[in-house]
């Protein structure tokens, strides 16, 4: 063999990635390429992909998945911060219980979430009986979408909050306490010190919180709303109407909204933007 | 010790915020062990509806675990050895592959899942196959072994480590198995947990890609949230909660390795 060892590597590496790249090419490229010919192939042509802003009940349902899923962003930051500075800061009893109760719906399922709010909001629900009691009428948020918002809301709460408190682990106490003797009112600390540091770790939790809003389909599934939400609309025009050019062309838009969200947020925060489970 | 009041305001946000997430918690583990949720508690405690779960549904739980172990294995088998190659070249080509390799979790499960029916299917023996959800597993958790794997690779310098066996007359497969995989124990163990807590949470994928034949735990429960009575839903959800906890606290107490806390330890007294 008149190989030399850096060829004779560079072969071996070769190998050691085709299982990778068979699967992937096999499984998800050649598909991809499939449900973007699809899109374009349907009696509407290419045509199909404008459909999202043409066709008012698409545009009406893409602008609304777009609005409810940068609400919940925005809102969840705002909590997130507030919460996830203060279990950083403070060591008090019962802090590690509050943590545990952040961790553990980081694993649900959109559905399981879904029957949380059900149970939370719904014609059952917890919120309704208080209601009942203290003014004669239930409260029933679950089915609209204040019911989608409180859903997204609880799957994004836990994941921002403890990304909020690692890069907050991180932060320059000295630059603090150098803007208060300097005689920085409370506020303009967190305005301009600690805002400003945490903002890498802001721009890519949120655009995570972002694009998994807008591909969120179990959560809008389990809670069967009027509301139609882009994956909700999908899933109908590809189940119920075997409109599948359309549901096609509509996940794609989709697909690229949420990539171009992530890629943006990395370009912008330069720290890796880690996806969404 | 004495608190402004601008703690205890903090302090009642921030329980409000965890109420939030626990009480429906807590109220679907009362519901599924209560008689009759809409009279409450005093209708008396059974576990007829836990039962009534298991002989509905306990096919969805051990298909959920069978697919989760499969796609364990096959992201083992795949994934390890790209991120050995991913760590060993950094260039242009593999920073393309690690994006690349991302893409099935940065897109909707939605659309992964209809680009799948629409290629294969026709193909009617794959397609109502338990192994038609494997593939939606495998590239939805693919990236999180990999990364899991890379982050520890890229900690190690591997080329001195293998150069030294390497030297001392090791073949590559010795050097795989006996070197590189030990060293990386922790960020495989840390994607394999990764790895196995999301395909049995997955649902938005496998909703699409499953058949009446092929329900697995999320599929499951999402039907009996549509179709069954609160109590069965929260009689189910309380065991995918006792499914899912054991992974949970495994998780996190790998995201805290001793040696971390060793150095944390140091790092206090001096």
């Amino acid at each position: 063999m008149s190989s030399s060892p850096a060829r004779r590597e560079a072969l071996r590496h070769m190998a050691l990635l085709l299982p990778v790249l068979t699967i992937f090419s096999a499984f998800w490229l050649l598909p991809m390429a499939r449900l973007v010919a699809v899109g374009a192939g349907g009696p509407t042509g290419i045509a199909a992909y404008w459909a999202v802003v043409t066709d008012a009940r698409y545009f009406s349902s893409l602008v609304s998945t777009i609005l409810l899923s940068a609400t919940v962003t925005l809102a969840t930051i705002v909590i997130s911060v507030i919460a996830g500075m203060f279990l950083q800061r403070n060591r008090f009893f019962g802090r590690s219980f509050l943590l545990a109760t952040l961790t553990f719906p980081l694993a649900f399922p959109g559905v399981v979430v879904g029957f949380m709010v059900i149970l939370l909001v719904g014609r059952q629900g917890f919120v309704g009986s208080i209601t009942e009691w203290l003014f004669g009428e239930k409260l029933v948020l679950a089915y609209s979408m204040a019911g989608l918002f409180l859903g997204y809301l609880y799957f994004s709460i836990p994941r921002v909050i403890l990304t909020i408190m690692a890069a907050a682990e991180k932060l320059d106490g000295a630059l603090e306490e150098a803007a208060r003797s300097l005689g920085a009112s409370p506020w303009q600390v967190i305005r301009d010190v600690i805002l400003p540091a945490l903002k890498p770790a802001l721009i890519s939790s949120g655009a995570i919180c972002f694009a998994t809003s807008m591909g969120a389909f179990g959560t809008a599934f389990t809670l069967a709303t009027k509301i139609n939400v882009l994956p909700i609309t999908i899933y109908g025009e590809f189940t119920n109407y075997a409109n599948f050019a359309l549901a096609a062309a509509l996940s794609i838009v989709l697909g690229l909204i949420t990539w171009l969200a992530l890629a943006l947020a990395r370009s912008i925060a330069g720290s890796t933007v880690a996806a969404a489970a | 010790m004495s608190r402004s009041p601008r703690f205890y305001l903090q302090l009642a946000f921030t329980v409000l915020v965890c109420a939030f997430l626990v009480v429906p918690v807590v109220l679907s583990i009362m519901a599924g062990v209560t008689e009759n949720f809409f009279i409450g508690i005093k209708s008396g405690l059974t576990l007829r509806w836990v039962v009534e779960v298991w002989s509905l549904y306990s096919k969805t739980i051990f298909l959920s675990i069978g697919i989760a172990l499969a796609t364990l294995a096959v992201t083992l088998l795949i994934g390890v050895p790209a991120a050995y190659v991913l760590a060993r070249r950094q260039n242009r080509y593999t920073r393309w592959m690690e994006e690349l390799l991302v893409l099935p979790v940065a897109v909707p499960g939605l659309a992964t899942a209809l680009a799948l029916i629409l290629l294969y299917g026709q193909f009617r023996g794959f397609r109502i196959s338990w192994s038609f959800i494997l593939v939606g597993h495998v590239l939805f958790t693919l990236p999180f072994m990999v990364r899991s794997v890379l982050a520890v690779m890229g900690a190690i310098d591997l080329k001195t480590l293998e150069d030294a066996a390497a030297s001392l007359g090791a073949s590559f497969t010795q050097r795989f198995f006996h070197v590189i995989l030990p060293n990386c124990r922790q960020g495989i163990l840390a994607g394999a947990l990764m790895v196995v807590t999301l395909s049995m949470g997955e649902f938005n994928i496998t909703w699409m890609l499953h058949t009446p034949l092929t329900m697995t735990l999320p599929v499951g429960l999402a039907d009996s949230y549509a179709s069954m009575r609160l109590e069965i839903g929260s009689a189910y959800t309380i065991i995918f909660f006792i499914m899912i906890i054991p992974l949970l606290v495994a998780m996190q107490w790998m995201s805290e390795p001793p040696n971390v806390r060793a150095r944390a330890r140091k790092k206090q007294h001096g």
